[in-house]
């Protein structure tokens, strides 16, 4: 999907910046638009900002400075309750004397919506989350996963245009997780909602966002369909924070014809392809994606780059090989390979060759 | 590894049955943990729970009519009260005996005080007569005395009650016994005394009189029996016994010590004046013959009663059952009614101003909360006498706030506002002292709630207002349980403050029982009184559980 014009922008950050103590901020210059529909995550490690962002666009913080629009118009001055915004919370907030129906209906109690009408949405909601049959029970007696699904239908139920989760599944299991991910991203695009997601966890956001905004430090790094970020990750950051990543030190030799040439610290030389780097002789730190490196040479491809390589461990993990080597002077060099009956399986102590593609292998700042 | 033994009980390792090696192992913690316990429960025991459990006790207990008056319950008995006449000559007669020993004892003034808590007068009536029982013994002392001067020696008595061979062990018991009953002592029987056999069969009633006499005699003063005069009441009981039918013709046959002298007396019956103890007590004190003054020893005879019950709910004994106090006489269900209407007040003064000091604690930063949280205990380090008295003196006519409002013009000065010695003052004072009773539970419950929740209804759309109303306030009620409870069961049964600011109209039922406690020492009644609030909390209590469940309250 690519950037949204400013026509169809439904729910936009402006130049919002954010401090607690009036000393130092927690969002930094934030600039973001998405389209109705879209379904977005904000990713980043704890303190990075993220979830002060959320609790901006649902009006339990103030922005500092900086205008925040929903549909157009600033909701900067609109308190939490007249926005209309969604919400489900990491510890689902369930009010816990109430039924899980109960729960449900409050929502709609509260816009005076007539008690028909009520029942019958209240039902509806349960419905469309498998829990049809629990609207008389209390939320402490359902399962993390069922209340996981009452919060949701419980931040559905008054039908909102725009829902945000703050790290809603963070508390199931990695199963009942992956599960839920795919029913949340199920849901959202049947219901044509429009979601901001926050989570840390990375296999998260890959996995059910149609775009990623990578915070860190108060800033958005990157802001990218998922599959741009784990490739043409933009900085040393993201490389770093999606997915497994390997470095190599080096000094940029020159850069021409789309390729830079590095040479790394142990003084072999690379080809890479350059992305915030412009300079020759400024430092960089090149990053390849473990899956990308071949060490089979019938495999290896035209034009890669080799590098001698030892072997440092072999972990057998069922369905990939994980591998690591000692390349240039790094130690921690990991190598994924698929599991397939022709795979070699490498012996640690193993002086072997490896190589990759220069386009897979990335120049990116120092930092 | 699964149980084999599908028939029988599961066996553990060496086996013995499962269960049994279980309960071995159990026993040792549980007998550790009643170790460490143990200290806390005996104390407990020893200087709450008995204590209170015979005070209660005491609400029933009526035991010194009988132990005092044993021979006179049982004549009077017989008595009809509404008959309008006297009780007869052996009721009186048997008084005569009764109390001449509590006299000796001087427990018969205790009596007096008990029945003057049903019968006004009573206690004089018992002490005056108490000091003039030797009057109506002397008229059979003197005759006998002018007989024969053997009758003044004691060591004659104590021959002629001997007697030979057999000795009455039964009476000896049961005198000693009833000693102990009237004194509330532990003696034993062995007193160097035993009346002979023959001897009290032939003069029963001197008999058992002298062997009273001996018997306090030696425990109580601590005497030897032979070295002392009988009491007047002894010759009495040889003077009925010698003008009984057939005493003579037993005497003449009797052949024990000091025979010659009883003969000599038996022959010489004519001396004695016709006995009349019913005249003689008449002559004491006219009161004797108040048919009302008989009634209510007649009512209060029995070992337990529920008198003391009927009079801390306004109603008093009669021989029928029971009836309504006069009008002004009712005070304990108008204290009761008080005392419950004051402690609900204060309960919901401290609710009020409680709850939104419990929410700022609860939501303020940690450092903060802390700092109010001393403020808040503040008054806990504060001697509790000192804080009344701090009311007393911002309260009272003359006291700041009077001065103030008039200062500020708001009240003529002759027109200060009484706000202390009623229930006002009472109110303030003791929602101010027990206002951290009700901050602390409610505080603690309210940490517990996420401030998530509020986000949440306000997310969904509910105003402030709505959000606390419909989702935080139902969460704090476990708090406002806990605090309520707390707070009203230690009103209901609050002294001090109300002793000191109450006056008279804001005086709680704790300190009517105080009264009967230190002051009327009618501990009977204080006791009951204390029964029934004791009562009245555990009602409340109950159906507080039915209503809201008590494992909805939470203390922390």
């Amino acid at each position: 999907m690519a950037d949204s014009s400013g026509n169809d922008a439904f729910v936009e950050f402006e130049r919002v910046q954010k401090s607690y103590d009036g000393e130092s901020l927690v969002v930094k210059d934030l600039n973001l638009t998405m389209p109705k529909g879209e379904f977005l995550t904000m990713l980043g490690p704890s303190g990075s900002g993220k979830t002060t962002c959320l609790m901006m666009l649902a009006g339990f913080e103030t922005a500092t400075h900086g205008d925040i629009r929903l549909g157009g118009t600033s909701i900067n001055n609109i308190p939490p309750h007249k926005r209309g915004i969604g919400m489900v919370f990491q510890n689902y907030a369930l009010f816990p004397h109430m039924t899980i129906a109960e729960n449900l209906s409050f929502p709609l109690e509260v816009r005076k919506i007539g008690k028909s009408d009520r029942e019958e949405k209240v039902k509806r909601a349960l419905d469309m989350v498998e829990m049809g049959a629990f609207g008389g029970r209390r939320p402490a007696q359902l399962s993390g996963g069922q209340q996981q699904r009452i919060a949701l239908a419980r931040a559905l139920v008054f039908e909102p245009e725009l829902v945000l989760m703050d790290e809603p599944l963070g508390a199931l299991d990695k199963q009942l997780r992956e599960k839920m991910q795919f029913e949340i991203t199920d849901l959202a695009h049947r219901l044509g909602i429009t979601v901001v997601y926050v989570t840390h966890d990375q296999t998260e956001a890959l996995t059910m966002s149609d775009r990623v905004a990578v915070f860190d430090d108060g800033r958005i790094q990157q802001l990218a369909p998922p599959d741009q970020l784990y490739e043409e990750p933009e900085n040393s950051f993201v490389a770093q924070f999606i997915g497994e990543n390997n470095t190599l030190e080096g000094t940029i030799k020159e850069i021409k014809g789309g390729l830079a040439v590095v040479q790394l610290d142990d003084g072999g030389l690379i080809d890479c392809t350059p992305v915030n780097v412009s300079q020759v002789g400024e430092r960089t730190r090149v990053s390849i994606r473990p899956e990308r490196v071949e060490f089979n040479k019938d495999r290896m491809q035209e034009g890669a780059h080799t590098l001698k390589a030892e072997v440092l461990e072999f972990i057998y993990m069922g369905d990939i090989f994980r591998t690591r080597l000692r390349v240039a002077g790094n130690d921690e060099f990991i190598v994924k390979t698929r599991n397939a009956p022709d795979q070699v399986r490498l012996k640690p102590g193993e002086q072997i060759e490896i190589g990759w593609l220069p386009q897979d292998c990335r120049a990116l700042d120092a930092a | 590894m699964a149980d084999e033994t599908a028939n029988g009980p599961v066996l553990s390792a060496d086996g013995t049955p499962l269960k049994r090696s279980l309960n071995k192992a159990l026993r040792a913690q549980k007998m550790r943990a009643l170790m460490l316990i143990a200290p806390l429960l005996i104390f407990v025991l020893v200087t709450f729970i008995a204590p209170i459990a015979s005070m209660l006790f005491r609400s029933v207990e009526n035991q010194i009519v009988s132990n005092t008056l044993p021979l006179t319950v049982t004549s009077l008995k017989e008595w009809d009260s509404k008959s309008g006449e006297m009780p007869d000559e052996q009721v009186y007669e048997d008084l005569f005996f009764d109390l001449f020993l509590a006299a000796e004892a001087k427990e018969h003034t205790k009596l007096g005080t008990r029945l003057n808590y049903e019968k006004t007068g009573v206690s004089s009536l018992f002490r005056q007569s108490g000091r003039k029982l030797d009057d109506i013994g002397e008229v059979y002392q003197d005759p006998l005395e002018d007989l024969n001067e053997a009758w003044e020696d004691g060591s004659v008595w104590y021959e002629l009650m001997s007697g030979e061979g057999a000795g009455n062990d039964d009476l000896l018991e049961s005198t000693v016994e009833r000693f102990n009953q009237l004194t509330r002592s532990d003696s034993g029987t062995d007193i160097g005394f035993v009346p002979g056999v023959a001897i009290t069969s032939i003069l029963p009633k001197t008999a058992r009189a002298y062997t009273a006499f001996a018997v306090f005699t030696v425990v109580a003063d601590e005497d030897v029996v032979a070295e002392e005069d009988p009491w007047e009441a002894v010759y009495a009981a040889l003077a009925l016994d010698l003008m009984a039918d057939g005493t003579a013709d037993a005497i003449s046959g009797y052949s024990g010590p000091q025979a010659e002298l009883l003969k000599e007396a038996a022959a010489n019956v004519d001396m004695f004046p016709q006995p009349d103890f019913r005249a003689a007590f008449l002559d004491l004190d006219e009161d004797w013959g108040d048919i009302e003054n008989w009634t209510t020893f007649q009512t209060y005879s029995p070992r337990y009663t529920n008198g003391y019950f009927l009079n801390a709910v306004d109603l008093q004994k009669t021989p029928d059952g029971f009836e309504a106090r006069p009008e002004n006489q009712q005070i304990y269900i108008l204290l009761f009614k008080r005392t419950i209407f004051m402690s609900l007040v204060i309960t919901a003064s401290c609710i009020i101003l409680g709850y939104p000091v419990a929410w700022i604690l609860a939501n303020l930063p940690m450092r903060t909360a802390n700092l109010l949280m001393i403020l808040v205990l503040l008054p806990f380090w504060t001697s509790l006498l000192v804080r009344t008295s701090a009311w007393k003196v911002m309260l009272q006519q003359q006291g700041v706030i009077n001065d103030v409002l008039v200062w500020l013009g708001m009240v003529a000065d002759d027109g200060r506002l009484v706000m202390i010695n009623n229930q006002f003052g009472t109110i303030v004072a003791m929602t101010h002292i027990l206002l951290p009773f009700m901050i602390l539970p409610m505080y603690s419950v309210m940490q517990t709630i996420n401030p998530t929740y509020l986000r949440a209804a306000k997310s969904l759309g509910a105003t402030n207002w709505t959000a606390f109303w419909r989702v935080y306030f139902p969460q704090s009620v476990p708090g406002i349980g806990a605090g309520s409870i707390l707070v009203f069961i230690l009103s209901i049964g609050y002294y001090i403050t109300p002793e000191i600011v109450g006056g008279t109209t804001g005086t709680f039922i704790s300190n009517r029982i105080a009264y009967h406690i230190s002051s009327s020492l009618n501990w009977g009644l204080a006791a009951a009184l204390g029964t029934i609030l004791f009562a009245v909390v555990l009602i409340l209590y109950w159906a507080y559980d039915r209503i809201v469940g008590i494992d909805n309250v939470k203390l922390g």
